[in-house]
């Protein structure tokens, strides 16, 4: 006997709804087919069993929502299959004489029934246009509702579904966060940061590197980059280590993702998270989605932008939740050195000191220069010293030459 | 061309215009039809002609229409450029042996040899309570003929400008004048100088909905324009002027912009001009269409006496204005 | 009724000119052979679509068409490939139009019932019956225009006598003074309508003179009548300026088109008028004359053979229109594509 389970399909995915079975209890499956359809964040899709064998329950209800990893199927072996479907087609053949003869009688108002059943499979009145924009917009047309002549559905009622849909994403976030928050707050979030350190501490070999930059270089082209902007508009160097650390992850992308189910999974997105500590007390740890992706400027104003809504407590889940790496940077006033925790499932952690002027050793003579102080910290069962070493030395790379940030 | 200046003309007086100018500049022309010449034409078209060119070249012809254009035709062949006038589009059909199966194919069927430079004039259209025997607009059933091209010029500068490049064109060209446009009065640009005889226009920009017509549908379906645009809808009117060969690339870059199609038409509504044009945009450009093409044709109806009921076999502008909106997805 | 016709070949002038008959047979032979050819090759569906063969209607052709000059155009009708063979459109070329090729005399656009030839001013070969007229009265009113001296000679059978397109063009002609000869060729039925039932008035040369058009008759089965007759007309239409009808009475041997039971006439009739065939008694005629013995007689009849197979043989090499030129010509530059 096996069990069908909810599939994770991405590490976003937490739960989906089951939109419909394609299979019911004694259909054979083999490995391979689809077997019904669930709507995720991503939109509607197929769910494809894995072995071969006959349905001999499914948990799932169409229209119910299922966590990843809950049984919805499952599934008996071929040949169980086979005497499970006869023994069932032979106890029940006189109940079944009975049934047919009862729906001979009910026949007339049950084909009324079917035939209003089958309404939903019908036609979406939809312009070949509004069909055309929704694709282009990855729309379900199905969800848009039309503004024409008996539900026709036009572009405008896309568009406007679209626009809608973005707006609801930010609420909905929001709304989880403000939730989120709430019970954090009532657990009290001290208590959960030290839960998931704990568990860190617990769990994860943390292997330490650590390496001094010299500043001197990004210190000099931040200083004549601030000079043609505004006060509201200058870089700081937090925002430009995001972006140091994410084009390093780039190349490096080992120590971006996930360790779970004994197993290092690395992810495509850069999302960075920073840590920023809250003045009620605690930290919240939003991230910068693909940051390797974007320009300074839009680190910048990302940075700006989260950092006062972290304070208002207005930070949206999916940056609450999708960091695959974290930085920690304590600042003008912080310590010379972070050795840092790492946040599970995550890998690795960036842990910046103050910038320092310190004696270093220049071409052949001494100067004071502006040094940063850097440690990695890593997850030993998903990376080793080496890859931690060639992140640095990358990382070191990227800030000498900060014009290419 | 002769000098056009800007000023304030009938449509009848342009086409007047044209012919004179062109019976000046080609000796080869002449204008040939059923009182043309004394009467000075059935709509005043030709009015002066006979006493400034003569009989020679402004000539009077019986009540014949397929044996003088049948005349015309074969003067065309062998070297004359003719402009025949047939009073109306209803007695065209006395003369469609000629038109059709001389005319339009005998360049085809002689294998090249015989090219046929004819130009066929004729009132066309209804509205004006004269039954049904002298109201057609059959030039979207002309339209059907390969080898013919069919002009329908709407405006003032379409009518003085059309005629010449329709007798430099070496193949029949056949030019539809609705009688409701006689007596109207406009001014002649002359900015169209000689008109592009393979290309529609746009007469009126807009980015919601795509007027196409000609003719007298082109005065309605811009008076329809305006009163939409109170509404917020911005109307462009593509006036089709040539209806065969049709010029779809103007067609379809206005449809593919407004993504709505409605066209107006006072020909017959079943196998007209307006089924042709919304085939070709549903071929063509189905994806880009937000609502159903829409035509606005002249009932299946042969045309009744009473005022009250002709009028409403035939397109008017609230009938385009509620047409349009009653289109979805257009406001917002 | 063909029975009341008269024979006009007992009625012969004595002759001058021994060459110029020998052609006029030649020409007649030329059409005789060739259509006999055009109705073996159909039978091998070398040829389709409807043949219209001239069989029997020779000396009308030969006859008009001996007067024609260069300049002058001819405006025939669907049976025409008599009148453009003898106008001086190759045999190879009509053949080869026959066949469908692009070597044909419409470049295979035409067929039997469509031959033109703009070198020759040979202007069809139109199929409508009575659509040729109109356009005959609209080239004289041009060369008229033209101050050309050349006609427009038209063809057509005693069908189109009852279109109206004949009473618009011969009116027309008449009152504006067009060079124009009209030959009407009476073979008695158009398609199976026999002529007394068709005509309310038999006598075609009234309906001419109704119009003021002058008009006479003749027996379209003698070439030399023809050609005396319609040299007489061509003569009174360049020098008045204004046009002619002439009737010629003749007959056609075979069906219609190829595919005809013949039910409206008795294969007697047929028969008495092949004894009046205008081929037969030419050539009894020149014999009796002393103007052609067998040896020249066989010698005609080669050449004329020869010519017939060389023209059958050009048009088994013709070459097919390449299927992309099939719109071109609907309109002076249409090269193809969308229309």
């Amino acid at each position: 006997m096996g069990k069908f389970t909810m599939p994770s399909l991405g590490s976003q995915m937490i739960e989906a709804k089951l939109i419909q079975w394609h299979v019911k209890p004694g259909d054979t499956v083999k490995k391979g087919d689809i077997i019904g359809e669930i709507d995720t964040e991503k939109g509607l899709i197929d769910i494809e069993v894995f072995e071969d064998g006959t349905i001999t329950d499914l948990v799932a209800k169409e229209g119910e929502v299922i966590p990843v990893g809950s049984v919805m199927a499952v599934i008996g072996e071929e040949g169980e299959a086979d005497k499970a479907e006869m023994k069932t087609t032979e106890a029940s053949e006189k109940k079944m004489q009975k049934v047919r003869e009862d729906d001979k009688q009910k026949s007339e108002t049950k084909k009324s029934i079917a035939e209003k059943k089958e309404l939903p499979s019908q036609r979406i009145k939809a312009s070949p246009l509004a069909r055309r924009v929704a694709t282009d917009l990855n729309i379900d047309i199905r969800k848009v509702e039309g503004s024409g002549e008996a539900g026709t559905i036009h572009r405008k009622d896309v568009e406007e579904y679209a626009r809608q849909r973005v707006a609801d994403e930010t609420f909905e976030k929001e709304a989880d966060m403000a939730e989120h928050l709430s019970k954090v707050e009532k657990k009290s979030m001290r208590q959960s940061i030290a839960a998931a350190m704990s568990k860190s501490n617990k769990e994860i070999p943390h292997y330490y590197l650590e390496t001094d930059i010299d500043m001197k270089a990004t210190v000099k082209w931040l200083t004549n980059e601030n000079k043609n902007r505004s006060v509201n508009e200058r870089l700081l160097p937090p925002m430009l280590l995001i972006k140091a650390v994410a084009n390093t992850l780039a190349e490096v992308p080992q120590l971006n993702g996930f360790w779970t189910d004994e197993a290092m999974h690395i992810e495509e997105g850069i999302h960075v998270g920073f840590a920023i500590s809250l003045r009620q007390g605690g930290l919240v740890i939003p991230a910068i989605l693909n940051a390797d992706m974007k320009s300074l400027d839009e680190i910048r104003s990302d940075f700006v932008d989260m950092v006062t809504r972290a304070r208002e407590g207005h930070l949206r889940s999916r940056e609450m939740s999708s960091a695959t790496v974290t930085i920690t940077s304590l600042g003008e006033r912080g310590a010379d050195k972070v050795y840092g925790v790492i946040y599970p499932p995550q890998v690795a952690l960036i842990g910046f000191g103050k910038i320092t002027d310190r004696p270093r050793a220049v071409d052949g003579s001494i100067g004071i220069r502006p040094m940063l102080s850097t440690v990695l910290a890593g997850d030993h069962r998903a990376t080793d010293g080496h890859t931690g070493s060639r992140f640095l030395e990358k990382l070191n790379n990227q800030l000498q030459q900060p014009e290419t940030l | 061309m002769t000098q056009i200046t800007e000023q304030t003309i009938t449509y009848r007086q342009a086409v007047r215009e044209a012919m004179s100018e062109a019976l000046i500049k080609d000796d080869r022309v002449f204008l040939m039809g059923e009182d043309v010449g004394r009467y000075g034409g059935c709509f005043n078209v030709s009015e002066g002609l006979l006493e400034e060119f003569g009989e020679e070249r402004i000539i009077d012809t019986p009540l014949s229409e397929s044996g003088f254009t049948g005349c015309g035709i074969g003067a065309a062949v062998v070297g004359m450029r003719p402009i025949i006038e047939i009073m109306t589009v209803n007695f065209s059909l006395l003369a469609a042996d000629q038109i059709i199966n001389t005319a339009a194919i005998l360049q085809y069927m002689s294998g090249g040899q015989f090219n046929v430079p004819v130009v066929i004039r004729m009132a066309t259209g209804g509205g004006k309570q004269l039954g049904a025997q002298h109201s057609r607009s059959l030039e979207g059933w002309y339209a059907h003929i390969p080898g013919l091209k069919i002009l329908t010029p709407a405006t003032i500068d379409d009518a003085r400008g059309m005629l010449w490049p329709a007798l430099e064109d070496p193949d029949p060209v056949l030019i539809f004048e609705n009688t409701t446009l006689y007596n109207s009065e406009g001014i002649l640009t002359g900015n169209e100088g000689e008109v592009d005889i393979q290309k529609a226009k746009v007469r009126r920009e807009g980015n919601d909905v795509s007027i196409l017509t000609y003719g007298i549908g082109l005065q309605k379906s811009l008076k329809a324009a305006e009163e939409l645009s109170k509404e917020g809808i911005e109307a462009e009117v593509v006036d089709l002027r040539v209806l065969r060969p049709l010029d779809n690339e103007t067609i379809f870059s206005s449809v593919s912009k407004t993504g709505r199609a409605v066209i107006v038409d006072e020909g017959w509504k079943s196998g007209g001009i307006s089924a042709e044009i919304s085939a070709r945009i549903t071929e063509e450009l189905l994806y880009y269409l937000d609502n159903p093409v829409e035509r606005i044709c002249g009932m299946d109806v042969p045309a009744p006496y009473a005022r009250h009921l002709e009028q409403a076999s035939l397109p008017q502008p609230e009938t385009i204005v509620k047409t349009i909106k009653k289109m979805g997805g257009l406001h917002g | 009724m063909a029975t009341k016709k008269k024979n006009a070949t007992t009625k012969k002038k004595p002759l001058a000119n021994k060459s110029k008959n020998l052609h006029l047979l030649k020409q007649m032979m030329r059409i005789r052979r060739l259509e006999e050819k055009a109705y073996e090759l159909y039978t091998q569906e070398k040829i389709r679509g409807f043949l219209h063969l001239y069989d029997g209607e020779e000396a009308v052709a030969v006859g008009v068409i001996e007067n024609i000059n260069e300049e002058d155009a001819i405006i025939a009708t669907y049976r025409e490939h008599g009148h453009a063979l003898v106008r001086g459109v190759s045999m190879d070329r009509i053949m080869a139009e026959l066949y469908g090729k692009v070597e044909g005399c419409s470049g295979g656009r035409g067929g039997s019932m469509h031959l033109y030839d703009k070198v020759t001013n040979f202007m069809g070969g139109s199929a409508i019956v009575g659509n040729g007229l109109p356009m005959a009265i609209g080239v004289g009113f041009a060369y008229k225009r033209q101050k050309s001296d050349a006609i427009a000679c038209c063809f057509f059978g005693e069908g189109a006598v009852d279109e109206g397109e004949f009473h618009e063009s011969l009116n027309l002609a008449s009152l504006w003074d067009l060079p124009v000869l009209f030959v009407c060729e009476n073979n008695l039925y158009s398609m199976g309508m026999p002529f007394e039932l068709a005509e309310a008035e038999t006598n075609l040369v009234k309906k001419a003179e109704a119009y003021n058009v002058k008009g006479s008759t003749v027996d379209g089965m003698d070439v030399l009548g023809v050609q005396e007759t319609s040299e007489k007309a061509i003569h009174y239409i360049r020098k008045k300026q204004k046009p002619y009808f002439l009737e010629c009475q003749t007959y056609r041997y075979r069906a219609h088109s190829m595919f005809d039971p013949e039910r409206y006439r008795s294969k007697q009739e047929v028969k008495e008028w092949k004894k009046k065939d205008p081929i037969t008694t030419f050539t009894d005629y020149l014999k009796h004359e002393g103007m052609l013995d067998d040896d020249e007689l066989d010698q005609l009849n080669n050449q004329v053979m020869q010519e017939v197979e060389a023209s059958v043989q050009f048009a088994e090499e013709g070459t097919d229109e390449p299927l992309e030129d099939i719109t071109k010509y609907v309109y002076s530059d249409s090269s193809g594509g969308e229309l």
